[in-house]
C-alpha cells in the first residue's frame, strides 16, 4: 500500500532510510523544522537548516521518488530564549514562497512555560497573517496533557485561524478527543517506547473514527522507527479492517490536509 | 469500529502479549524491590516513592471494570491542567 508519513526528521536520517521508505510504499514525507539535539546560537544556524530543508532535503528524496515537504518554525525547546525566537520568526517569511512548504511548524510546547507561551503565540500570529497552516507539537510524558489543553486554549482564542488548517500532533488517549472535538486535525506518533504502538493507534482509529486522524513515525536522532507507519498499515489489517479504511489514513488524509497549503504541488503515484 | 471481531477472537490474539506484559511488570516490580533502598539524597527518595504511588495507582486501573482504562492511566501520568493558567501567566485579554 503506498502511504504519506506526515512527520518524519530526514535531516536525521540515513539515505538508506530514504530507499527503505519508498520500498515500504512511502511516496511522500513531511518534515517539520525541530529541535537539533543542541540549542543553536544564532538565526544564521536557523537560515541554514531552513535552506537545506528547502533544498538538499527535497532533492536527496526525490532520488527515491519520494516526495518531500516541510514546516518552519523555532522548536520549542529553544523558546526558552525569546530574543532569538523573534529573530527566527522575522526571518521565516524569507522561506515561505518556496516549493514544498506547507506552513509554520512544529511550533508548540515542551515544559508549558511561560516563554514558550510567548513563543507559541508569535508563530500563531505570523501563521495568521500569511495564511499558512500549522503544524503543532505537543509535549512529552507527564506535560502532554496540560500542554495540550494550554495549546487548545490558545488556537480557541485566536479568531483568525481555521481549526480545519491545524493539526495537532503526537496526541494519545488522554489528549485525542479534546483535539477533534475542537475541530482541529489530530497526529498520532509511532514511537517504541513513548508516545503510541501502532496498536494503541488503530485502537483510537476504532474509537474515534477516521475524520481528521493521521498516524506518523515523527523518525528523528533518537529512538523511533522510520517505517512504523506500515506497521499500522499491518495491525489495521491483523484487525480485519478495510483496505480504505487503512488508505484514509494513511494516504487520503494526510493528501486532504496538505492540499490546503498553497505550496502544496503533488503529483500521485500511477493508479492513485 | 471494530471490524466485527468478537471478543473471543480478540482475546485468543491478545492473551499471550498481555500475559507477556503482566510477567515484564511483575518482574520489573520484583527488580525494584530487589535493589538497595539507600538513596543518594532524601529528594532522590521522595521521587522514587511518588514514582512508585504512581505505578500502583495505575496497576489499580487496570483492576476496573469500567472501558477507558488507558485514557485514566494516562492521567494519572499527567500534571494537572488548570483552567485559570492564562491568568496566572499574566496574559491579558483571556
Amino acid at each position: 500500500m503506498v502511504y504519506i508519513d506526515p512527520h518524519i526528521h530526514m535531516v536525521s536520517r540515513t539515505t538508506d532510510d530514504y530507499e527503505t521508505l519508498a520500498r515500504m510504499g512511502c511516496v511522500a514525507v513531511s518534515e517539520p523544522a525541530f529541535w537539533a539535539g543542541y540549542d543553536r546560537g544564532s538565526v544564521h544556524g536557523f537560515r541554514d537548516y531552513f535552506e537545506q530543508l528547502t533544498t538538499f532535503e527535497s532533492q536527496r528524496a526525490a532520488q527515491y521518488h519520494i516526495q518531500h515537504y516541510t514546516w518552519l518554525c523555532i522548536n520549542a525547546k529553544e523558546a526558552e530564549n525569546v530574543e532569538l525566537s523573534r529573530e527566527v520568526i522575522a526571518m521565516i517569511p524569507e522561506f515561505l514562497d518556496r516549493p514544498g512548504v506547507l506552513g509554520i511548524g512544529e511550533i508548540g510546547l515542551n515544559k508549558n512555560t511561560r516563554n514558550e507561551v510567548t513563543v507559541f503565540l508569535e508563530h500563531l500570529d505570523l501563521a495568521a497573517r500569511t495564511g499558512e497552516q500549522i503544524l503543532i507539537h505537543t509535549p512529552h510524558l507527564q506535560d502532554k496533557y496540560q500542554g495540550t489543553r494550554m495549546i487548545l486554549d490558545m488556537l480557541k482564542g485566536d479568531q483568525r485561524l481555521q481549526r480545519h488548517r491545524v493539526l495537532v500532533d503526537h496526541v494519545e488517549e488522554h489528549s485525542i478527543a479534546a483535539v477533534l472535538n475542537a475541530g482541529f486535525w489530530a497526529g498520532m506518533t509511532l514511537y517504541p517506547v513513548s508516545k503510541c504502538t501502532p496498536e494503541r493507534a488503530v485502537d483510537m482509529v476504532e474509537m474515534y473514527g477516521p475524520e481528521r486522524l493521521m498516524v506518523n513515525s515523527a523518525g528523528d536522532w533518537g529512538p523511533s522507527k522510520p517505517t512504523a507507519v506500515p506497521d499500522f498499515v499491518m495491525e489495521m489489517r491483523h484487525r480485519g479492517h478495510a483496505e480504505s479504511l487503512i488508505q484514509r489514513i494513511v494516504y487520503d488524509n494526510p493528501l486532504e490536509f496538505f492540499r490546503q497549503s498553497r505550496q502544496f504541488d503533488f503529483t500521485p503515484p500511477d493508479g492513485m | 469500529m471494530s471490524a466485527g471481531r468478537t471478543q473471543q477472537q480478540v482475546m485468543q490474539r491478545e492473551y499471550l502479549p498481555v500475559r507477556a506484559k503482566i510477567l515484564e511488570i511483575a518482574a520489573a516490580l520484583d527488580r525494584i524491590d530487589r535493589a538497595s533502598a539507600k538513596s543518594v539524597t532524601e529528594s532522590k527518595t521522595s521521587e522514587s516513592e511518588s514514582s512508585r504511588e504512581q505505578l500502583q495507582q495505575a496497576l489499580g486501573v487496570l483492576l476496573q471494570s469500567e472501558s477507558g482504562r488507558a485514557e485514566r492511566v494516562q492521567k494519572i501520568f499527567s500534571l494537572p491542567y488548570d483552567q485559570k493558567w492564562q491568568q496566572a501567566f499574566g496574559l491579558s485579554g483571556q
